[in-house]
């Protein structure tokens, strides 16, 4: 659509503007501002120039978390991007069944995620719940406590079990949108059902199926209420994430220089990769 | 390239059919030549998109067969029929270049790679695109992307017949014009079978040699154009072809005479028409003169459209419409004649045949 | 022209009689990833109806002997459902405010340039990645400044910062589907621009908005952290609630199960509501 250039839009942008500069820009002051200071208490502000950076960047504590991030953010996407794809090819298109995949699908997105901590310990714990219970029976003694790699295994699924519909209902989303002309044409052309995914389903997708990877990857790199209240980041620091170190450091041990300068450098990885992410993938579309 | 034959099919969506109307397609029995060109013409609803489903196996029919060069290929899929298929909107593979969409149908069937390429380079030369072959299919205006969709019906030499649903929908309207005498250029030269939906008649009548005309889910005539303009077998033909459509006027018949009110028309010829049917005379706006004498006429409106002037008149108290060229008088006391051999008479909406 | 419009599924023919590409068997997916999905669901509304003495001494795929106890405790103890009562507040304070804020943003963006328009529009959607745990202390100690710590509001618009660029983001892709000419026919008949925007406008993109208020509804009732961070006491929502009683009283399962069952409720109504929306509002490849 060409739009008209008119200056005049700023005051229907404005509200918004200020709203969000107030939430957005004023903390963001605020935790720069930390992040070059020390305190000795009693709000005595000493310059403390890149000291924390250093320290941060020089701390096992923040690469192992930052690993740990990686390492979650990879698995998960290898997991739910093309499991949340092959359910939604297999999904029905009309009928009844369209509405209850729908509602039942999307039901997970909507459990505050806290809950969702809760309802993945009340599964998992080998006295009272159902899995935990149930591999107990079959003498797998499985204990997300202490095992870490139960811990994991339990954070794992517990995303996947959260957030694959979204990829899933964005993929499906893809799908639907796809005139049924180009199933008849590929069934002219004498596609095979490979062909018809590589070709036709997956190019059509392509959209939606950047937005679910760039969602998937910035949210699950910023979690932190689910593992917070599912294993609490242990046992020890196993499943301490960026965020739960951070909070950790910000608010259990008041660090606050420290945590600032963290905080800094773990929204400029995020805006980073996101940002990498974001041109890599669209950079096929560049090329004509 | 095959001759179609429509044997006796039958359609209805539903799944028990009861009455007529519940067919979407009442009982088509006909035989399509090898290397026709016949284009499906009505107004939307009328079951012309059905019997192209049908044809191109997408619809299996309720009722009848379908056979190509007298095989019976009612129960074969669309892919063992071996058509091709031009949609609404073009179907383009946005990833592949202009290309690999041409090689793609012949890939899927497993040809040599070097009979494709000499195959898709004929291709791309009649659709004159060889100079965007190694481009992404997806930069193309959308004619080109509707020439593609036809050139990878094209490139498979053994296919049956060539389907067209609609294929000018989205193309500029200048562009229009040229794809289809580029269309009409590749039928002379090749004699594809060709089967063209459409809504449109002026894209039926300058494409096809035999035009379907189809209402309320039956073939109401299939004729050359020349055919449905000096004789509709059907009021509804007569409303449908050309522009404005035929008058249709009730009247009764007496003998070799027809009666409208207190007017007489000598019609030249004796139609036989059964008691208790309802006759209606039908004239083209062509065939009607405007002059000083002969039959009463009050005129209400005139439009002028360039290249004719249409009258918007009241005959006899019925409405009629006559066509007059650019140049022609209006006369202010108007009259009109009936040119007799334009002069068709229907039976319950049929045309009664005239004799000898 | 007489020409009769029978309603014929013309339209309709190749819908209705293409078949599903792929195995007969293609259901069973669905099926199976559903009840992946309700087995914790499940699992979380059956210990609900158990008391805790069976909880912990006997196992069992369904209640042994079914009690309210642990929803009566929360629904009548107003610690427990003011809870509710505080998360739903604030959930559609920031529905409102996010929507009121977003229309004339989403306006100016779809149909105007304007100086910075593209570098705003990015600002605004890199606030979507902002970790709310970076937030958390900064957001304190400025709401703590204009003595707003502990009210709805100040929950609501904290949930602003991601809240806000999402419904921009959402209701512009909407407007953006709604032609040009629309405004311009309106402006001629004499429309002000108040009055066609909230008489026509408006009308126009009520899916959009039904589908940026699901979303803006959805971000806010189940994100955690902040809203904690900013409530103490009166306007604590039942997120909050859960994990502090959890220590507080032992392991009370029960009630815990109860409390987590309860938040599904609001959910789950407000999916069937907009259902039909879902995926039209997830189409447009926003989120």
């Amino acid at each position: 659509m060409n739009k008209t250039w008119n200056n005049k839009a700023w005051f229907l942008v404005l509200p918004a503007f200020i709203v969000v500069a107030f939430s957005a820009i004023i903390p963001l002051m605020t935790v720069v501002n930390y992040s070059v200071q020390d305190t000795f208490g009693n709000n005595e502000f000493f310059w403390a120039g890149t000291e924390w950076f250093k320290e941060i960047l020089d701390s096992d504590r923040f690469w192992s978390s930052l690993g740990r991030n990686l390492m979650f953010s990879f698995i998960i996407l290898v997991i739910e991007i093309p499991l949340g794809i092959f359910i939604a090819l297999n999904m029905p298109r009309r009928g009844i069944g369209v509405p209850i995949c729908l509602v039942t699908m999307a039901m997970p997105l909507l459990v505050p995620w806290n809950v969702v901590g809760t309802i993945w310990q009340l599964l998992c714990r080998s006295d009272i719940g159902l899995l935990g219970y149930a591999l107990a029976r079959i003498g797998i003694q499985f204990s997300y406590a202490s095992d870490p790699l139960h811990a994991w295994i339990t954070v794992v699924a517990m995303d996947v079990w959260h957030w694959t519909s979204l990829v899933v209902l964005l993929s499906y989303a893809g799908l639907v949108s796809i005139p049924d002309a180009y199933y008849q044409a590929a069934r002219i052309d004498g596609a095979s059902r490979l062909s018809v995914f590589r070709y036709i389903q997956l190019p059509k997708m392509k959209r939606v199926l950047l937005i679910a990877f760039l969602l998937r990857f910035m949210d699950s790199f910023m979690i932190y209420t689910e593992p917070f209240v599912a294993t609490g980041g242990g046992p020890g620091t196993s499943t301490t994430f960026l965020s739960i170190d951070l909070v950790k450091m910000a608010i259990g041990q008041f660090d606050l220089g420290p945590a600032a300068a963290m905080s800094l450098i773990y929204f400029l990885i995020i805006l980073l990769l996101s940002w990498i992410f974001y041109t890599v993938m669209t950079s096929s579309d560049a090329e004509t | 390239m095959a001759k179609i034959n429509l044997d006796h099919i039958r359609h209805a969506y539903g799944l028990r059919p009861t009455a007529p109307q519940d067919y979407a397609l009442r009982e088509v029995h006909h035989e399509w030549n090898d290397g026709g060109a016949y284009a499906l013409l009505g107004p939307s609803g009328c079951g012309k998109t059905t019997l192209l489903n049908i044809i191109s196996g997408l619809v299996r029919p309720s009722e009848g067969r379908i056979l190509f060069n007298d095989r019976d290929v009612t129960q074969l899929s669309t892919e063992e029929r071996n058509i091709a298929q031009v949609f609404q909107f073009p179907v383009i593979y946005d990833t592949m270049t202009v290309y690999d969409n041409l090689a793609f149908p012949l890939r899927n069937r497993k040809v040599p790679e070097a009979q494709v390429d000499k195959r898709v380079r004929e291709i791309l030369e009649m659709l004159d695109l060889s100079d965007r072959a190694g481009k992404k299919a997806r930069g193309l205006t959308a004619d080109q992307k509707q020439k593609i969709s036809l050139g990878r019906g094209l490139v498979r030499s053994d296919v049956n017949a060539i389907l067209f649903d609609e294929p000018l929908t989205v193309i500029d309207p200048h562009m229009k014009w040229v794809l289809r005498s580029q269309l009409k250029s590749l039928h002379r030269q090749f004699a594809y079978t060709m089967v063209y939906v459409t809504h449109d008649q002026t894209e039926a009548l300058t494409f096809a040699d035999k035009v379907v005309v189809m209402f309320e889910g039956q073939i109401v005539q299939i004729g050359t154009p020349a055919e449905l303009f000096e004789k509709p077998s059907h009021t509804f033909v007569g409303y449908f072809i050309g522009s404005p459509g035929m008058n249709v006027l009730s009247v009764d018949v007496q003998g070799s005479t027809a009666r409208i009110g207190d007017i007489s028309i000598d019609i030249g010829f004796a139609p036989k028409v059964g008691k208790g049917q309802k006759t209606e005379l039908g004239i083209r706006p062509e065939f009607m003169k405007l002059s000083r004498k002969g039959m009463p006429l009050q005129i209400n409106k005139v439009e002028d459209i360039g290249r004719q002037k249409i009258v918007r008149a009241t005959f006899a108290g019925q409405p009629v419409s006559i066509v007059v060229k650019e140049d022609g008088e209006i006369p202010t006391d108007a009259h009109v004649d009936f040119v007799n051999s334009g002069i068709n008479i229907y039976a319950d909406s049929w045309r009664v045949e005239r004799e000898g | 022209m007489a020409t009769q419009q029978s309603p014929s599924p013309a339209a309709a023919t190749s819908v209705a009689h293409v078949k599903r590409e792929g195995p007969k068997f293609s259901w069973i997916v669905p099926l199976v990833y559903i009840v992946f999905l309700m087995i914790p669901i499940y699992w979380l509304v059956v210990i609900s109806f158990k008391s805790n003495f069976e909880v912990m001494n006997s196992f069992s795929i369904i209640p042994q002997d079914p009690t309210l106890r642990n929803y009566k405790v929360i629904l009548t103890d107003s610690s427990w459902y003011l809870g509710y009562v505080n998360s739903i507040t604030y959930v559609l304070m920031n529905m409102v405010i996010s929507l009121l804020i977003a229309l004339p943003a989403a306006y100016a963006f779809s149909r105007y340039r304007f100086v910075g328009d593209k570098h705003l529009f990015f600002w605004l959607l890199t606030n979507r990645m902002a970790p709310p745990a970076v937030f958390a202390l900064p957001f304190f100690q400025l709401y703590s400044a204009f003595g707003l710590i502990d009210t709805h509001i100040a929950v609501a618009l904290a949930h602003c910062l991601f809240n806000l660029p999402l419904a921009i983001w959402i209701l512009e892709g909407f407007m953006s589907g709604i032609p040009k000419e629309i405004d311009e026919t309106a402006y001629i008949d004499g429309y002000s621009f108040p009055k066609f925007f909230i008489k026509i406008f408006i009308p126009m993109i009520a899916s959009g908005i039904g589908v940026a208020a699901f979303f803006c509804f959805m971000f806010s009732w189940v994100e955690l952290l902040i809203a904690r961070t900013l409530t103490t006491t009166s306007a604590k929502p039942i997120s909050a609630i859960m994990t502090r009683t959890v220590s507080a009283t032992g392991m009370d399962w029960g009630v815990l199960a109860a409390a987590g069952a309860l938040t599904l409720i609001p959910g789950v109504l407000v999916i069937w509501f907009v259902r039909n929306y879902i995926a039209k509002g997830f189409a447009l490849g926003r989120v």
